[in-house]
């Protein structure tokens, strides 16, 4: 089924949740809702869900009106932070719940509730635990009868509120590698918020990043992450350094680092360079543009190495990623001087008020990278 | 006994048993050892005559049913006092603990007025041939009032702490409200509510300032076991008072222990101390 959602607004008393916001679904799709908090990220799945309503706007699935039925009819699987168990019932019947509140009519025979729910456990690796009670069970093991429990009402729709927001790292990773997995098996529709960067790009088909109620831009991981639309997602996906570029004597220059291209044909007098920590440069010889940095700390995290740069001439410190590898090449040591220039950037013009013209973005990439 | 890093755990059980020794049991014993004075033959004698069954049966009878009116209703009341926000809704609040506060005797008295054949209520309700002072009724009315508070004051933390995300689920599980009700929000309830019962139970059974002024205390009618005790009292028969109370001592003790296995047995689900 494809749900298409148009216009859709949400006002609370003083501040607007969802502004105008237009999105088509595709069927089988895994979808996220990325954003801060506050981006109403979670307004619109609450919407989706039937919790919560628009003031404005529609929703159409397959051509029906989704907004007109209620949740109980939507048959939408959905799945909360904080699990939501119902902590007095056994994980079999927290399972089965969604089969035993049907009408007489719908409902499957006994033994066809307990045959799915054994299926359901088996899927999501739980055989033994039946008979526990949620709170005998580990954060991980609760998300799992949570989804277990959503999709024994056979739901078209699989809606997940911030699923491993209360888990720990390891579990998180673990868990999210599981859904994964499961969501190719199963090929069910699926939204899920979240304010992870990492998870989003990791787990979804499409990302939807959101910031105060409105979309920023919709994507695969990869546009999303090489290709941002705005400033906001430059900045809110993943890490980046922000630089503002003037025009000095017809070229856009920031300090010693100056473009010779101009796509705008001098029409900017300002931008806004976004460059990502793995696309600065670093040289101990004097490149022909660049800057002249100070090496302030070098924080080794595995495979890669962050590495601090206090450049003196902008007044501001840049961080460059670097293959740990690399770091005795280049014999890089906390206080030593060096040269750092972009090899890549995304460029935002900007007019005189400082306001970004965001759909005449520069995906900037030097022309011949030079070797290190 | 295991070392533990935080020291006191000795004095404080130590002081704790001394203390429930001094304050319960020790009146309790002295209780037991007076009501032995009457023997075994006295105590069936005293508890097998009509006039003691018929007190023993208004006592327990009105307390039960009471405490399970104020189940119900106080159910409602705190459900309201936390689901909702409206004006007045503090006030209202306030005025929950209102039977806790007042001297009994004076809500006998106030509850008496009101009902009374000639009262505000009692002569409405007399045209409809309903008496409530002097008869049971009026003692079921009195107790309703006095063990009102327990079952709200012990639900609302409770309710305050439920998930609205546990509704939302069933719900979107397909459960129609009245089932989320009677299958999600009231099994969470049940440790509480029993508490809150019980102790609305207890306050029933053992209440007598205001039942003895709206009950009319005709033998054999409205007269609850407490009244009976007091007269046994007033008439020297101290070890006839003393089987009395510890007749319905006994039985209380009993009926406490069943909720308080009911409660255990409600909320197995909670989390077990490992």
């Amino acid at each position: 089924m494809t749900l298409e959602l148009s216009h859709l607004s949400r006002r609370f008393t003083d501040f607007a949740a969802l502004d105008d916001v237009s999105l088509t679904i595709d069927p089988g799709e895994f979808v996220a809702l990325l954003g801060p908090s506050g981006s109403g990220k979670t307004t619109l799945l609450r919407i989706l869900a039937g919790l919560d309503y628009s003031d404005s706007g529609s929703v159409r699935q397959d051509d029906r009106d989704f907004l007109a039925t209620s949740a109980r009819q939507r048959k939408i699987g959905l799945v909360f932070q904080h699990y939501a168990l119902f902590r007095h019932l056994t994980v079999f019947e927290n399972i089965a719940f969604g089969l035993r509140v049907r009408s007489r009519r719908l409902r499957p025979p006994r033994a066809e509730v307990k045959a799915r729910v054994q299926s359901l456990l088996k899927r999501v690796q739980l055989e033994d635990f039946g008979s526990r009670f949620p709170s005998q069970l580990s954060g991980g093991q609760r998300q799992r009868v949570a989804l277990a429990r959503a999709l024994a009402v056979e739901p078209d729709l699989l809606l997940l509120d911030e699923p491993f927001g209360a888990l720990d790292a390891q579990v998180r990773v673990t868990l999210r590698r599981w859904l994964r997995e499961l969501h190719e098996e199963l090929g069910l529709t699926t939204v899920f918020v979240t304010h992870d960067q990492e998870e989003a790009l990791e787990l979804a088909d499409r990302i939807v990043v959101m910031n105060r109620g409105r979309i920023e831009q919709v994507g695969t991981p990869e546009m999303i992450y090489q290709q941002p639309a705005t400033p906001f997602v430059c900045e809110f996906i993943g890490k980046v350094n922000r630089l503002v570029m003037n025009r000095d004597q017809g070229h856009l220059a920031v300090g010693n680092w100056i473009l010779d291209e101009d796509p705008w044909h001098s029409r900017y007098g300002q931008a806004l360079a976004f460059v990502r920590p793995e696309h600065l440069a670093l040289s101990v010889a004097p490149p022909l543009s660049g800057w002249s940095a100070r090496l302030r700390h070098i924080y080794l995290a595995g495979s890669v190495a962050h590495i601090d740069l206090y450049v003196a001439s902008l007044d501001q410190t840049l961080e460059a990623d670097v293959a740990s590898e690399d770091l005795s090449r280049l014999g890089l040591h906390a206080g030593m001087e060096l040269y750092v220039v972009p090899r890549a950037a995304t460029l935002f013009p900007q007019i005189r008020d400082g306001t970004t013209i965001n759909q005449d973005r520069w995906n900037w990439r030097a022309a011949s990278t030079t070797p290190t | 006994m295991r070392h533990r890093i935080l020291p006191g755990f000795g004095i404080s059980l130590g002081y704790a048993l001394t203390y429930l020794g001094l304050i319960v049991l020790l009146p309790l014993a002295a209780l037991v050892w007076k009501a032995s004075g009457i023997g075994i033959e006295g105590l069936i004698h005293l508890l097998a005559a009509p006039r003691t069954l018929a007190a023993l049966r208004l006592s327990f009878g009105s307390a039960l049913l009471a405490a399970l009116i104020n189940a119900v209703i106080g159910l409602l009341v705190a459900w309201v006092l936390v689901r909702y926000r409206f004006p007045g809704r503090r006030l209202f609040d306030a005025l929950v603990d209102l039977p806790f506060a007042l001297p009994t005797a004076v809500a006998g008295i106030a509850l008496t007025a009101l009902y009374a054949p000639n009262g505000w209520l009692g002569s409405w309700l007399a045209s409809w041939g309903i008496k409530v002072a002097y008869t049971p009724l009026g003692v079921l009315v009195a107790m309703v009032f006095v063990g009102f508070p327990f079952v709200v004051r012990t639900l609302q933390p409770v309710l305050e702490s439920l998930d609205r995300d546990v509704e939302e689920a069933a719900e979107s599980l397909g459960a129609r409200r009245w089932q989320t009700f009677l299958r999600v929000i009231l099994p969470m309830l049940a440790p509480a509510l029993l508490t809150g019962f019980a102790l609305a139970l207890a306050r029933a059974v053992g209440e007598y300032g205001s039942v003895i002024f709206i009950a009319g205390n005709i033998p054999m009618r409205s007269e609850i076991a407490p009244l009976l005790i007091v007269q046994k009292l007033e008439q020297f028969d101290y070890a006839g008072a003393a089987a009395l109370s510890t007749a319905m001592l006994l039985f209380s003790f009993v009926l406490l222990v069943v909720i308080t296995l009911l409660q255990r047995w409600s909320s197995r689900w909670m989390e077990k101390t490992r």
